[in-house]
């Protein structure tokens, strides 16, 4: 099953190899994997996605929170929680294609941020499966280039990660 | 006052109350070594190889339970020690390593000797950093040995670049350091002690099986006072010998892979399991599925959370030092009303003793050739079985296991998780220089000695008189076993052609060499060796070459499926 773990960890050099290197060591797979400053400076925010049996997702939160750097750990996944990617995805859009770009945008609530003649670069957020869904409706063929920042996520309600 | 880096890495050593640093210079770390040899608080012992520094100062720590220190230069010295840092990392013994870096700004420029040494160093130490400012290195070396020696021990690398040595500011060493993301838990759950003591004394075959974690926390005295309340069977790691004593009669020896029939018997067929400090290795259970097969009730103790739950599902587990825990758990089983089921407990002691009765390591004292579990047999009554005993690995680190009875902890010091051959000499230099009136002696084989042969050297020059008691079979023999059981007996370059003369060996480096070809002689020349007790001798054994470790559970096997001598 998918897990979303999120981590708080200070933030200093060399902090991310720890936990990368860690994921690899391990053997634990990374699906996405994010990471930036929170709104304190000195703790940095990680979005791991990964996924694992309850052993295994039980034994990444162990050792993640035997790193020295990592202040804490939590699995999103065990209560209701939000997850969001974006996505910047540059398309051709020429001729009829180009209309139908746009519909498709709107539809998808995207929004389009740089424009040419031939070429529209759509911005979209959600969760990884409409991100996916986007891309499967739109003719591939159309496609020059996606990326996407992996999930970040945080927990709905009362729920909050922090030092 | 103002001091330089190397200044402050030996003010911050003998600050700790350090007395030896193993290890071996070079250009990176030539500040430190000049302030190493202004004073003579912290002693430096020059080994003849970094892995010897890192062994040593994890032979140190064993013997000791103070933390041991080796200091190395950049890029070679640095990749020199890694065997030795992997070997403390996986046996969770704390220590430091002080490493020499480029400067600063040559970092990244694949300047002369560096290499990326928290990047190599990062999957084998507990913790590592880089000190890139003078004016963090105090506050780095106390949070080094904070982390080091407490929750679950472990490496601790500290690596200076060479201008952080020279520059300078105002040393204070703090007194402590709080880190905020570092507060392993010491004192179990009560609650969770209360359950765990219903559980064994509700229990109708119960098993203590204990680890490494006992000699690690110091708590053996509480170990032993506890099954002896209990008057339950007790079994060891290999890395928990002499956590129990070994001669007594509730010490069911050593289970796992080359454990005793009895051990591994009432391991499997217990109802209440009673774990302590160990983790459930593979080489320990055999196959975890074969080993979940049978229901048992499982208590867990233990200072890392990830240890617990990790290879076998755990009924009760328990988060704290060991040491804590079992005073808890004495304090409320004297405090309770009930008991054991002695019934149930003597029809249990009833079966174990029908497996011993086994007498599942027997082997051919008739023979008339060297066995080498007779000359482990003869080490254990000729020192007395007080001397502490440093390993290689192989076979001879399994009889000694098997036949040198520890009745104390951090008398077997051993690689028992990475299984490191080369560690046994420079080991029991460390543990000789943390005990200089003990008799320390080093169980090898040809091979396993070969691979740091050249510490002969630095124990000429410390005089160490280290007694080598050399199990010489002319094989690996472990490999050789495993080839001889799995692979038709074919010995694919596990024969050890063209060995040195041992005795002229010892003798070149300045030592005593003898070698023993019969039987009637181990025990004489084992009590000459002992009596010269200022010199290193080097006792070459020319052993059985054909004889194997038995019992044996071959890897992937359940625990219970165990090749014994007889079945040949
Ligand atoms: C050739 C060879 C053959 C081997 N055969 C066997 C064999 O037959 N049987 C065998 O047992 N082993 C054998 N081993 C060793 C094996 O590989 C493991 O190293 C060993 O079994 C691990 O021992 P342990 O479970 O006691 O754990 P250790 O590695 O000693 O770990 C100690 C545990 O205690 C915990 N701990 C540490 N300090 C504390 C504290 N203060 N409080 C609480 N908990 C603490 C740690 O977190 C850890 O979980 C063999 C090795 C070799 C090289
Ligand atoms: C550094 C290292 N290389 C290889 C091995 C694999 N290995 C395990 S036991 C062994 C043979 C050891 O031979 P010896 O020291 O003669 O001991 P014996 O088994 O004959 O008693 C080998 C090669 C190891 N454990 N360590
Ligand atoms: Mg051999």
């Amino acid at each position: 099953m998918q897990h979303i773990i999120s981590i708080l960890l200070e933030n200093e050099a060399g902090a991310l190899s720890r936990v990368a290197g860690l994921f690899s060591a391990r053997a634990y797979n990374i699906e996405s994997l994010t990471v930036a400053p929170t709104e304190d400076p000195l703790v940095s925010r990680m979005t791991i996605v990964t996924s694992g049996s309850a052993d295994v997702i039980e034994q990444i939160t162990k050792q993640l929170n035997k790193l020295i750097e990592v202040v804490k750990v939590v699995d999103l996944c065990e209560a209701g929680h939000l997850a969001r990617e974006l996505m910047l995805i540059k398309v051709k859009a020429t001729g009829a294609a180009r209309d139908e770009m746009k519909r498709m945008a709107d539809i998808f609530r995207g929004r389009i941020v740089d424009v040419t003649d031939a070429i529209y670069v759509i911005e979209l957020t959600g969760d990884g499966a409409k991100l996916d869904a986007f891309i499967e409706a739109i003719d591939a063929s159309l496609i020059l280039e996606t990326v996407r920042t992996g999930v970040c996520g945080i927990a709905r309600g009362e729920r909050v990660l922090r030092v | 006052m103002e001091l330089t880096g190397a200044e402050i890495v030996v003010q911050s050593l003998a600050a700790e109350g350090v007395e030896f640093v193993f290890g071996y210079p070079g250009g990176s770390v030539l500040h430190i070594y000049d302030e190493l040899f202004k004073q003579d608080k912290v002693k430096h012992v020059l080994v003849r190889h970094e892995q010897g520094a890192a062994h040593a100062a994890d032979g140190y720590s064993r013997a000791s339970r103070k933390v041991g220190v080796c200091l190395v230069t950049s890029g070679p010295g640095v990749t020199n020690a890694v065997t030795g840092i992997a070997t403390a990392y996986m046996d969770s013994i704390p220590m430091i390593i002080i490493t020499g870096q480029v400067p600063t700004h040559a970092i990244g420029l694949d300047a002369f000797q560096e290499v990326d040494t928290v990047g190599i160093t990062r999957p084998c130490v507990k913790h590592n950093f880089l000190v890139k400012d003078v004016r963090d290195l105090a506050v780095t070396m106390k949070k080094a040995f904070h982390i080091a020696t407490t929750g679950r021990p472990g490496p601790v690398l500290v690596d200076i670049p060479k201008d952080v040595t020279a520059d300078r500011c105002e040393f204070v060493y703090p007194e402590r350091v709080e880190i905020r993301t570092y507060q392993p838990v010491v004192r179990g759950h009560s609650g969770q002690i209360r359950k765990a003591l219903e559980l064994l004394l509700e229990a109708k075959r119960p098993m203590i099986y204990t680890g490494g974690g006992i000699v690690l926390a110091d708590a053996s005295n509480e170990l032993t006072r506890l099954v002896h309340k209990l008057g339950f069977p007790c079994t060891n790691t290999l890395m928990g010998l002499g956590g129990f004593p070994g001669t007594d009669p509730q010490f069911v020896g050593m289970l796992g892979m080359h454990g005793t029939y009895e051990a591994n018997m009432a391991m499997q067929h217990c109802d209440v399991l009673l774990a302590i400090g160990a983790r459930f290795d593979d080489r320990v259970i055999g196959d975890p599925r074969d080993f979940a097969r049978f229901s048992r009730r499982i208590i867990h103790i233990d200072v890392d959370p990830s240890s617990i739950s990790k290879r076998v599902r755990v009924d009760v587990p328990i988060v704290g030092d060991v040491r804590e825990v079992l005073l808890e758990l004495t304090a409320q089983l004297e405090a309770h009303a009930g008991a054991v089921d002695k019934p149930a407990l003597d029809a249990w002691w009833t079966q174990i003793n029908e497996w011993r009765g086994r007498d599942c390591l027997r082997y051919d004292r008739a023979a008339t050739i060297i066995k080498p579990q007779f000359v482990v047999e003869k080490l254990w009554e000729v020192t007395g079985g007080d001397a502490i005993v440093t390993s290689d690995v192989g076979q001879h680190q399994m009889w000694a296991a098997q036949f040198y009875k520890f009745d104390k902890p951090r008398r077997w010091i051993n690689s028992g998780g990475l299984g490191t051959m080369g560690f046994g000499l420079p080991s029991a230099m460390g543990a000789f220089m943390a005990n200089p009136e003990a008799t320390v002696a080093c169980v090898t084989g040809e091979a396993s000695i070969q691979m740091c042969i050249q510490e002969l050297s630095t124990c000429k020059q410390y005089h160490l008189p280290i007694k080598i008691i050399n199990l010489n079979n002319r094989y690996m023999g472990m490999v050789r076993q495993w080839q001889e059981f799995f692979h038709g007996n074919r010995y694919a370059e596990s024969y050890m052609d063209a060995l040195p003369d041992f005795v002229r060996l010892a003798e070149a480096y300045g030592h005593v060499g003898l070698r023993i070809e019969n039987p009637s002689d181990v025990e004489p020349a084992l009590r000459e060796a002992f009596a010269r007790r200022d010199q290193l001798v080097f006792l070459d054994f020319l052993t059985d070459a054909t004889e194997n470790v038995y019992p044996m559970v071959a890897g992937g096997k359940g625990l219970t499926d165990m090749i014994l001598a007889e079945d040949l």
